[in-house]
């Protein structure tokens, strides 16, 4: 027989844990996520994104410019004391992986600060931990079946190739943008070319004509 | 007895809520800082028919305490979404706290801008927001669990129910891949042409003007008795 005074203390001593429970797996290394963002980076400009990350997690930066320029740009990463873990100047795609030495928060920047007037598109893929399992309580010590380990494989198997597909779509948004850049600088350049063909030509006849109109006059002078 | 026990468990329950609440606002989350009238823009490019769905969490740095307050009511963003072909799509002010969602119709880069119109900012001179965000795109929207309790789907059923949106989504990427590359064709065929209109238009120009000079300055000698 159950008094209520008992249930109470239960009840509250169950909060009071889950409140533990929840600064606990705030701390702890859990299910991460990634985080793939494209912004633009004006000329001149630098953009910093900063992540909490716990001790032990393996992490992977990775980052490819998209339009703008010569397609490259400057990436640093500093762990929360400030050291540099990751530096390179001009780079238009890499890939970084790192486990954090330490908790805190953690700081990337690109920077498009040697670039006078081209801006840039950026696009980043910042993995923390692993994916964050199908199953809330999938801490199970069971093995899984033949069927699930496969539907793991082919899912890892998606991955990648979406992973791929992106890299791809990337570098065709590159070529794409290259090209019509191409296409409208043709356009301008033989208009332009074809109205300074014909300044030039009507402007050298005039030119040659006032040559010639002024040397007879200088001669008469001469003469008399 | 029931009225007793309610109300530590409901307690109990507002803080799993909370929990689950903080798992999905991504407290754990990138973030950036931004000024007061700055405006961020990002870009989604997706395939038609796509869901999704973003959600953020802004701070307030206190200059006094020199810290990020935790949350400030009052604190307002506005989201705007924009399709390729610059067609607002989504506008609207959310609190400090927000979730948006759209689904593309059109196919190619939808930009997402973020900035702050709130006044009391104003007030901190040099004021920054912290701003956490994440945006899930295509089957990353879905949420599994959910969809398991709702559909009453067993494990083998969920994973099989992920991989075939995972297959659908890789599907729709590769339909846009061709569009992209019909797109990509047709640039460069431009390109073709135009390259080969103008070396033809600048060859008849050249030897027209070419024609026409010789022949006005041979009247013009000859007005002048020179030749």
């Amino acid at each position: 027989m159950q008094r209520p005074g008992s249930a109470l203390r239960w009840a509250a001593a169950a909060g009071s844990w889950g409140c533990r429970l929840l600064v606990l797996l705030l701390l702890v290394p859990g299910p991460g996520g990634a985080s793939e963002i494209t912004f633009e980076l004006p000329d001149n400009a630098k953009q910093c994104f900063y992540e909490d990350i716990a001790q032990g997690t393996k992490c992977t930066l990775e980052f490819q410019v998209i339009t703008g320029g010569h397609y490259d740009v400057d990436c640093r990463l500093e762990d929360p004391d400030g050291k540099v873990l990751y530096k390179e100047m001009k780079k238009q795609y890499d890939s970084f992986t790192f486990t954090a030495s330490k908790n805190g928060t953690y700081k990337f920047c690109f920077s498009n600060e040697f670039s006078t007037f081209t801006h840039k598109t950026v696009y980043f893929d910042f993995q923390v931990g692993e994916d964050p399992p199908l199953f809330p309580s999938e801490n199970r010590v069971s093995a899984l079946t033949q069927m699930e380990s496969a539907c793991v494989s082919i899912h890892e198997a998606l991955k990648s190739v979406i992973d791929y597909q992106t890299h791809f779509r990337l570098r065709e948004a590159q070529g794409r943008s290259r090209a019509e850049d191409l296409n409208t600088r043709v356009a301008y350049w033989s208009v332009g070319e074809a109205l300074i063909l014909l300044v030039v030509s009507i402007g050298q006849v005039f030119l040659l004509k006032s040559f010639f109109s002024d040397k007879r006059t200088t001669t008469t002078r001469v003469g008399s | 007895m029931a009225g007793v026990g309610a109300g530590p468990l409901r307690a109990m329950w507002q803080q799993a809520l909370l929990l689950l609440a903080l798992c999905t606002a991504g407290s754990r989350g990138l973030y950036f800082h931004i000024g007061e009238t700055e405006k961020r823009c990002f870009i989604e490019e997706i395939p038609d028919e796509t869901m999704v769905i973003g959600n953020y969490r802004t701070q307030m740095w206190d200059k006094q305490k020199e810290v990020f307050l935790p949350s400030t009511p009052g604190l307002g963003m506005h989201v705007e979404v924009k399709d390729p072909d610059g067609k607002v799509v989504l506008s609207r002010q959310y609190g400090s706290e927000g979730r948006f969602t759209f689904t593309s119709h059109t196919p190619g880069d939808h930009q997402i801008c973020l900035h702050s119109n709130s006044t009391r900012m104003a007030l901190f001179a040099g004021g920054k927001l912290r701003v956490h965000l994440g945006i899930q795109v295509g089957e990353h929207t879905n949420n599994y669990p959910e969809i398991a309790a709702k559909d009453k789907l067993t494990e083998l059923q969920l994973r099989a129910r992920q991989l075939l949106d995972q297959v659908e989504q890789i599907q729709k990427e590769q339909d846009y891949q061709r569009y992209r590359e019909e797109r990509f064709r047709l640039t460069s065929e431009s390109t073709n042409q135009r390259v080969l209109w103008w070396s033809i238009a600048q060859t008849v120009i050249l030897i027209l003007t070419g024609i026409w000079q010789m022949r006005h300055l041979k009247s013009f000698f000859e007005a002048k008795k020179l030749v």
